[in-house]
């Protein structure tokens, strides 16, 4: 067994066991309800976290709209999933086919919205993607769909001037979104689908593709000139890591009795909540996202009993974990440290 | 005549951006980082100045002082702490990141001392409204001192950076910091003068807004210290005269957008033509496009 295959099954493994023991945790009863909840958001947040590490790890792009790409694979799948409720009666049908049109509407907007976007660099790539992200949840709130016997009435207003026959149904109510998706997000399906996001990247990593996209990150220009199709790879990484966040969406989304585009969460607050997964993980390191996402989603929670002080602790907790894992200072009195502990190791062997 | 009234109003909120985008462009062009923390740092000032006026009982003219030197005392803290260690940082997503954990932890600051509930601020500008034309149009007092502020401001700072010393270092500081370092120049020490003036500024910035907008919580920062960002982008980050343009371009569009269009989708346009002038000028109105060389 090589050391990538080692590696991706210790990722694996990991989940699987997180899986587990969240599991045991649950039946046996010592899990609080409200902690309970944060299981399938938890699966939504691991998700954008491993697919926003795809554009910012790999592809070295900085982005600040992943949930702007997140609402999109939201609102399509709970549109869809309201509609053939009753079409499709089986919830596993129904459920993932949902999975694939989020994904699917979600990676088309990545490839529009990157096919200018990508162009820019640096801040200003990252700028513009906010601006994307805010300007999807603008327009979701202000939009209107209705369906009668005459098929789907569409509008920017209101629900009265979508002009629906007496027994037509508002389907997704402006601000007030979308009410009445069926719950068929389960902690267990999350997990199945945190698996496939995870095989899909780490293959995507090491294939021919991924270490394209890798080469561009690190040098463009030598990447330009050794014949890698810049924007091609670039816009490949960009549409896969916004429709994995499109399929975090439909988890989010079948997971509310009401799905509404608030700026908590799809505003670019959530944006930066999963770029701080990303950074605080390890840029670039798949596993760390993983744990960061479930640490910091975690934290808050289990800091609960500090009541009015958990997001001070929680805000100072960043700050000081940022400085310990990136200031030069501290790495370098991290290395002298283990290297003292090593020697010291020695010592005792001799 | 609403016509001119609303273009009269633009300027007033672009005037308020384009201070804030000043901070942001200052702290940009020299330290390579995007302060996210600094729309929080103008709420701090407005709450500073709300609670002298109303607790503390200070005239206002003296809290606004108070709030100037607090917020500068605040951004040099916040610098020196929290963003100086990081400034070599091998990625530079990682101070970024510390601001995002900076802004968070002003806001629960904010929340734990003055409660979540929509403070409503009392304008604290002492000029009467100006009625032009019978009444067709009313200019009020705070948009004229707002304009003003913010005139005086950028004159004031253009003749700082021009003439002064220690402006002269912060551009040559932006320009390459090794180099300036051998010059002489305290390049830790200017970064924080940097810190100090965008800091002040926003203090400026957070009395003149919530004296507009009088309502006060402790994400009131957020937003517009977004789209002052995205100003100081618009007219091309580094640039001061940048940051004029963008601001008023700003909130130009935003109260047109707001009066002609739909109110709902104001943040939409304001970003969509953010969007249109990138695609154009990769670099803002006034950036500088720099060409790679290998």
């Amino acid at each position: 067994m090589n050391k990538t295959t080692k590696s991706n099954l210790i990722t694996y493994g990991m989940v699987i066991i997180l899986f587990a023991v969240m599991q045991i945790l649950v039946m046996g009863g010592h899990i609080s309800s409200l902690l309970q909840g944060l299981l399938v958001p938890l699966c939504a947040y691991i998700i954008l976290a491993v697919s926003l590490n795809l554009t910012v790890g790999i592809l070295g792009e900085l982005s600040l709209g992943h949930a702007g790409f997140m609402c999109v694979g939201a609102f399509t799948s709970a549109f869809f999933s309201k509609c053939m409720a009753e079409v499709i009666p089986v919830a596993g049908a129904r459920y993932l086919l949902a999975i694939l049109i989020g994904a699917a509407s979600a990676g088309i907007c990545g490839i529009l919205i990157g096919i200018p976007v990508l162009r820019l660099k640096g801040d200003y790539l990252a700028i513009v993607t906010l601006a994307f992200g805010e300007i999807i949840k603008n327009i979701v709130n202000i939009l209107f769909i209705g369906r009668d016997e005459a098929g789907f009435h569409f509008s920017t207003k209101d629900t009265l001037s979508l002009g629906l026959s007496t027994d037509g149904e508002v389907i997704v109510n402006g601000p007030q979104g979308i009410t009445g998706t069926p719950k068929d997000s389960t902690f267990a399906i999350g997990v199945i689908l945190i698996l496939i996001t995870l095989f899909f990247v780490l293959n995507l990593i090491h294939s021919r593709s991924g270490r394209a996209i890798m080469a561009i990150r690190d040098n463009r220009i030598a990447a330009e000139s050794i014949g890698i199709n810049i924007t091609k790879y670039k816009l490949m990484a960009f549409s896969i890591s916004a429709s994995l966040a499109g399929v975090a969406g439909v988890i989010y989304a079948h997971n509310l009795a009401t799905l509404t585009a608030q700026p908590k969460n799809f505003g670019y607050n959530m944006s930066i909540m999963i770029l701080v997964f990303v950074v605080l993980g390890g840029i670039g390191n798949i596993r760390g996202s993983i744990i960061a996402a479930v640490v910091l989603t975690l934290l808050p929670e289990l800091l609960r009993g500090l009541s009015d002080y958990r997001m001070l602790i929680y805000a100072i907790v960043l700050i000081a974990m940022m400085l310990f894992n990136w200031s030069p200072k501290a790495i370098a009195w991290r290395e002298q440290y283990s290297a003292k502990f090593k020697q010291g190791k020695q010592k005792e062997a001799a | 005549m609403s016509f001119i009234s609303y273009l009269i109003n633009g300027i007033s909120l672009g005037s308020v951006y384009a201070i804030i985008a000043l901070g942001y462009t200052m702290v940009y062009g020299i330290a390579k980082m995007l302060n996210f923390a600094h729309g929080d740092v103008i709420m701090i000032g407005a709450y500073v100045v709300m609670a002298s006026v109303t607790r503390a009982g200070i005239p206002p003219f003296a809290a606004i002082l108070i709030s100037i030197v607090f917020c500068t005392a605040l951004g040099v803290v916040i610098e020196t702490v929290a963003y100086r260690p990081l400034l070599n940082a091998a990625s530079s997503l990682a101070v970024l990141i510390t601001a995002i954990g900076v802004s968070y932890l002003l806001q629960n600051i904010a929340l734990l001392i003055f409660g979540a509930n929509t403070i409503s601020f009392a304008s604290v500008v002492p000029v009467p409204a100006i009625v032009l034309a019978d009444g067709a149009l009313t200019i009020t007092g705070e948009t004229i001192v707002t304009i003003a502020c913010c005139i005086v401001i950028m004159a004031a700072l253009m003749l700082f950076i021009k003439k002064s010393k220690a402006g002269q270092a912060m551009l040559a500081v932006s320009e390459d910091k090794g180099a300036a370092q051998l010059m002489g120049i305290n390049v830790n020490g200017t970064i924080a003068l940097t810190f100090a003036i965008g800091s002040a500024l926003a203090a400026v910035a957070g009395v003149l807004l919530c004296s507009a907008y009088p309502t006060l919580t402790p994400y009131t920062g957020a937003m517009p210290g977004i789209k002052a960002f995205v100003a100081a982008v618009f007219g091309g980050i580094g640039s001061i005269p940048g940051a004029l343009i963008g601001g008023i371009l700003l909130g130009v569009i935003e109260i047109f957008g707001k009066a002609y269009i739909s109110s709902q989708m104001a943040d939409a346009i304001v970003f969509g033509v953010l969007i249109v002038i990138l695609l154009v000028k990769p670099a803002g109105i006034l950036g500088k496009n720099i060409q790679e060389k290998v």
